[in-house]
């Protein structure tokens, strides 16, 4: 009997835990006791961070799209097709085309996040975001014509992708207009939804001080309810009003409605134990990344370190063996404090981030990763 | 055990979420009721003591009681 591995998603986590078990069970897939499939709707792979410089005019999308199939091992079965059923009684999977399994043994679920802006009237309209690859090319139309008024960076929906992108977005932008000049007509505030400026209190205290001394406004319990996209006013839970020219949002968050409807969790996260990563509501199903309901960013550093966890116990089990591999919250950020100097975190679930000295090295060393990171997607690094 | 008779429109169970997880929870299920309705949240995190009381003064909701648990707060916000 041959047993099934289906990973559901084609990003950071999906891939790279393809090509984990690829490489780990390659005895048991060459006597054919084992499969291997990946599904994804989408044929290219896409690396997010990316687009944090692309309305700055530093990077294409393209830059960050690179065909599945190329940077998946040989001996993963690749099926483009998008899974529109979980029944996890059954161990069954509906899905679009009848191209995806209609049947798994052990499942993992890497299906990330969806933007959803239309949860916040008015921010669809209004603001712009450097989330998506279309958000980042429109945004990019208005920023390098931006020369003077109110930018203003909204933290609208928690959790999102990549914790650090909001900070990185307006210290990049200070130094970006300063550097032209314009930083004296350009105003740059910053909101949050809690009392700080940051979810990590470690994070928050190292970039607050920062922030003051860039003369970057900061809004704190700021919420937004609703954006005026005519009057360019957002209006908050808390009911205050702020003016934007430029409104770059961050827009809430959601996983996919499949996960919801299978009874794993809700708003498309799975609920999962945050060491071995099981879902909490289903037999022989696993959760990682962005998917993950754990409470550690949504990164692509944190789908990476899940992904080994996950290989680890899946072969652990299709070993016969006790899974003993377990997700201590591994977390690692660089965070652009300008357009030429960067900082660095690491964490987990016991030790507390402490941001590195901003240095040129770490930016060049953010740069040099962005660049290797298809060496992350293929198992390699 | 908790002793409050108040009937909580919606529950959000955020035990075992780290801060500032709990206080975003509750403001994400503050945004999907109505107005007048009381929601229940369900923390094992002391920050939130603090941090939920600042936020419903700052929102003008009203913090209607907080009961402690043998393990967790229970939290009941009514949304203005």
């Amino acid at each position: 009997m041959t047993d099934h591995v289906v990973v559901v998603g084609g990003g950071t986590g999906g891939t790279v835990l393809a090509n984990d078990l690829a490489e780990r069970l390659e005895p048991e897939l060459a006597a054919g006791d084992v499969r291997v499939t990946i599904v994804t709707d989408d044929p290219d792979h896409v690396y997010k961070p990316v687009w944090l410089y692309v309305p700055f005019g530093q990077r294409e999308p393209a830059d960050g799209r690179r065909p599945l199939t190329e940077l998946v091992d040989d001996r993963v079965d690749v099926r483009i097709d998008r899974v529109t059923g979980i029944d996890t009684d059954a161990q069954r999977l509906e899905s679009r085309d009848g191209v995806a399994p209609s049947e798994y043994d052990y499942l993992a679920l890497a299906t990330g996040s969806t933007l959803a802006p239309d949860e916040i009237p008015g921010l669809a309209e209004g603001g712009h975001d450097f989330y998506s690859e279309s958000g980042s090319e429109t945004l990019r139309e208005e920023l390098l014509s931006f020369t003077e008024g109110h930018l203003v960076l909204s933290v609208v929906g928690t959790p999102h992708m990549c914790p650090a992108a909001p900070l990185e977005f307006v210290f990049m932008a200070d130094d970006w207009f300063r550097k032209r000049g314009l930083r004296e007509d350009v105003d740059i505030t910053y909101t949050y939804p809690i009392q700080r400026v940051h979810g990590n209190p470690h994070i928050a205290e190292w970039a607050r001080p920062r922030m003051d001394d860039r003369d970057i406004a900061v809004e704190t319990f700021f919420n937004a309810e609703s954006v005026d996209p005519d009057g360019q006013t957002m209006a908050t839970m808390e009911g205050d009003e702020l003016d934007y020219d430029l409104l770059v949002a961050i827009p809430p968050h959601r996983g996919i409605d499949l996960i919801e409807e299978a009874g794993l969790g809700d708003r498309g996260w799975v609920d999962v134990d945050k060491e071995t990563l099981e879902a909490e509501a289903a037999e022989n199903v696993y959760a990682l990344g962005d998917t993950a309901d754990t409470g550690v960013p949504n990164a692509g550093s944190v789908a990476h370190y899940q992904a080994g966890v996950v290989g680890q116990r899946l072969a652990s089990e299709l070993r016969g063996r006790p899974a003993t591999a377990t997700y201590d919250g591994k977390t690692l950020c660089f965070i652009e404090t300008g357009m030429d100097a960067a900082s660095f975190v690491e964490f987990d679930y016991e030790h507390p981030p402490s941001p590195a000295p901003p240095s040129q090295k770490i930016h060049w060393a953010k740069l040099a990763y962005n660049e290797s990171y298809w060496l992350t997607a293929r198992g390699l690094l | 055990m908790t002793e409050t008779n108040l009937d909580a429109t919606a529950t959000v169970d955020a035990r075992g979420a780290a801060c500032p997880g709990p206080l975003m929870d509750l403001i994400g299920k503050i945004r999907d009721v109505e107005s007048g309705d009381v929601v229940r949240l369900l923390s094992d995190n002391e920050q939130s003591l603090t941090d939920v009381r600042e936020w419903t003064e700052e929102a003008g909701n009203d913090l209607l009681e907080v009961e402690e648990a043998d393990d967790h707060y229970e939290f009941y916000v009514e949304k203005a």
